[in-house]
């Protein structure tokens, strides 16, 4: 057993950090040129050839910046779709896309290509008219489509499961980036801060629920991790793994963020502060590719009802004309 | 990254689940623990057949009668002894705590004399750290030793002490410089529990055993050569004990845990469970594959750089919390028969006991107050708040 990331993984960690640290808001092209944009396509369509390992540093990185664009959708909803040709144009940066999975689909606003599920199968969405909604996380807007035709046939809809368990798995990383600079942010400040003449961090009203929040983020981590290396090994736990995953981190990062605000008090709770930014990514990471008691509910029924994989209730088909 | 068994650990699990399957006496599976429960002969037999078959001390070096295994293989030891409800080696204070500091600061001659016995089980060792007036603050020790023609005389009292009952020797922190304060002027010995002036007297906890014990020392005559470490120097040998009781212990608690919760799940299924218990029991199986990788993480970094990672340090605290609530939410699925006794009780009143015990796992070996003072001071850089 081996639990520790290679020194490659180690050394693209650390450039994604740098790099989005110097361009907090990044253009496809940037990403593309630093081979991002290719990194879990095999090598045949012109990818990097990488695992979904290598992939979940970049969400855990994606979400410490708050990343507004569409490698989420790209990467942990639409790749697993997509046929070898379609690849090799998101490998090469050509192509951004999105999977719309239910009535709202994830960063409408800048995905160029939509994908959807229709009967038994998953279609490029064409011609279809598009509606971005205004989101408390206004760093990933969700949006509807209306009218549109089925275009090109990209998959069997039997891929469904291996998507959920990538976009929830990619989303409990995401949330443990998110969670990792809002405990930062807390403890620089908790460790500079002075009231009553004491740097507010000696207080145990101030630093047990950092620990705290350390702790939920720290487990959080290695269940992230674990349904990450679940989905790019094809493990059979992989479902469970993500789903367990899922619920746990998004829960995980919102208790994280709320200890933040509550460590730095009134400035926190401020657009002054970049704090609000990590929060609301936290919620929406929250009521994405599941609910945390949708998501239990589901592993409740694999450990209870001797069910293999978990109980879900699939997406909600998108009502499209056929043809065209 | 690769979180399946290497083929050497692979083949290392599978002998000693065989093994585990074959010599296993029936009457020993299913052990509660809990030092009474160690009192028998069939505890002394099973520890030093775990010996025999050279599962004891893996970590140890060969040198001392250890096994030179890797970490990894004592982590597979403690899940497949838990995974098949076997009791552990009767040793643990000497296996976990005595064994590591007399090899980190004895003499040659100590390690020649108290090493193999901790092993082969022949020798049961306690702790005397605690005292009424020093708990959490272990800088408080008032126990005294006084150097006198050649030997201490030791004068004072200990609490909290497992296996006292049973112990041949005890570690035990002591102030040998009357005059001195907190972190200075403290010495470790090394105490043979049968000397003239040690009695032992057993504390009743809320469970109705007593696992653990005073100790009062009455000058006590400990020979000079039983000195560990240097006379002043015992805060130091101290902390390395105490670094190997929280290191040590990870494994073994998520192993436990794994029990409970395989345990709780059967429970639901016998007995039925509502939603919102469905819910809890979804959330306990969750947090323990969360432990069990933190565990895992914590222990690759020590493989691999020779330093555990700092996530393994929130082990304990985990593991006690989730104890709690795990036990607690077993007695609401058994409803009214939560109320019986452990005699009238279904499943021979393993909840009741489980539930009450748990209550002390957030106290012994560090409290959580402590524990989460460790995180935020050592862990998280946060100013120290003493």
């Amino acid at each position: 057993m081996d639990f520790t990331f290679t020194p490659e993984q180690d050394a693209l960690r650390e450039q994604a950090r740098e790099f989005l640290a110097a361009t907090p808001e990044p253009t496809w092209a940037q990403l593309a040129e630093l081979g991002w944009t290719g990194v879990s396509i095999p090598e045949e369509n012109g990818g990097a050839g990488l695992t979904f390992v290598e992939e979940a540093v970049l969400y855990e990185e994606l979400g410490r910046a708050v990343y507004h664009g569409p490698f989420l959708s790209t990467f942990a909803l639409a790749l697993p779709a997509l046929p070898d040709d379609l690849r090799a144009e998101v490998a090469a940066g050509e192509a951004t896309w999105t999977l719309a999975l239910g009535p709202l689909v994830t960063d409408l606003d800048t995905a160029e290509r939509v994908a959807i599920v229709g009967g038994d199968g998953i279609y490029e969405l064409e011609g279809a008219e598009r509606e971005v909604l205004t989101t408390t996380d206004a760093t990933r807007p969700l949006g509807v489509v209306r009218g549109g035709d089925a275009g090109r046939r990209l998959a069997d809809s039997t891929v469904l499961p291996e998507v959920e368990a990538r976009a929830r798995a990619a989303l409990a990383i995401e949330a443990c980036g998110v969670a990792r600079r809002a405990l930062e942010l807390a403890l620089e400040y908790a460790a500079s801060r002075e009231q009553f003449g004491r740097r507010i961090g000696v207080y145990q009203a101030v630093s047990h629920p950092l620990a705290d929040a350390y702790t939920q983020l720290e487990l959080a981590r290695s269940l992230a991790l674990w349904a990450g290396w679940c989905v790019a090994t094809g493990d059979a736990q992989a479902a469970i793994a993500a789903a367990a995953a899922k619920a746990y981190a998004a829960d995980a990062a919102v208790g994280v963020c709320e200890t933040a605000i509550q460590t730095l008090g009134g400035i926190g709770f401020t657009w002054e502060h970049v704090l609000h930014r990590l929060y609301k990514r936290s919620l929406g990471i929250q009521s994405l590719a599941g609910s945390g008691t949708r998501l239990r509910a589901g592993v409740a029924g694999s450990l209870l009802d001797g069910e293999q994989g978990i109980e879900d209730e699939g997406p909600v088909p998108v009502s499209i004309s056929q043809g065209g | 990254m690769d979180l399946r068994d290497t083929p050497d650990e692979a083949a290392f699990r599978a002998d000693l689940r065989a093994w585990l399957e074959e010599h296993l006496p029936g009457e020993l599976q299913g052990h509660r623990g809990g030092a009474a429960r160690f009192d028998g002969p069939a505890m002394r037999e099973w520890s030093r057949a775990l010996y025999d078959a050279g599962y004891i001390g893996l970590t140890w070096p060969k040198e001392y009668g250890g096994g030179g295994a890797p970490y990894t293989h004592q982590a597979i030891f403690l899940e497949e002894l838990a995974r098949a409800e076997a009791p552990p080696h009767v040793g643990v204070i000497g296996l976990g705590m005595a064994g590591p500091t007399i090899m980190a600061h004895g003499t040659e001659e100590q390690k020649a004399r108290y090493l193999a016995p901790i092993l082969s089980a022949e020798e049961i060792w306690c702790q005397g750290f605690s005292e009424p007036g020093a708990g959490s603050d272990l800088a408080g020790v008032r126990t005294s030793a006084r150097l006198e023609d050649g030997h201490f005389v030791v004068d004072g009292q200990k609490v909290w002490s497992s296996f006292a009952h049973l112990a041949h020797f005890c570690i035990l922190l002591t102030r040998s410089d009357p005059d001195s304060s907190r972190h200075a002027g403290l010495t470790y010995l090394i105490v043979d529990m049968h000397a003239p002036g040690v009695e032992v007297r057993p504390l009743t906890q809320i469970t109705g055993e007593a696992e653990f014990n005073e100790i009062f020392f009455t000058g006590v005559q400990v020979p000079a050569d039983n000195l560990l470490g240097e006379v002043g120097g015992g805060w130091q040998v101290a902390m390395t004990t105490l670094l190997h009781e929280r290191g040590t212990l990870g494994f073994a608690l998520q192993a436990a845990l794994e029990v409970q919760v395989r345990k709780l799940v059967s429970l639901a299924r016998d007995r039925g469970a509502d939603p919102l218990q469905r819910d809890r029991i979804a959330h306990e199986w969750s947090e323990l594959q969360a432990l069990r990788f933190t565990n895992a993480r914590a222990l690759s970094q020590l493989v691999k750089t020779g330093m555990p990672g700092p996530e393994g340090s929130i082990s304990k605290l985990v593991w006690s919390e989730a104890n709690q609530r795990v036990t607690k939410l077993a007695l609401e699925l058994l409803g009214p028969d939560a109320a019986l006794g452990e005699e009238n009780a279904p499943y021979a009143g393993y909840w009741q006991h489980q539930q009450l015990r748990s209550r002390g796992n957030t106290i012994e070996a560090g409290t959580s107050e402590i524990l989460r003072n460790i995180v935020a001071e050592r862990v998280l850089g946060l100013p120290k708040s003493r």
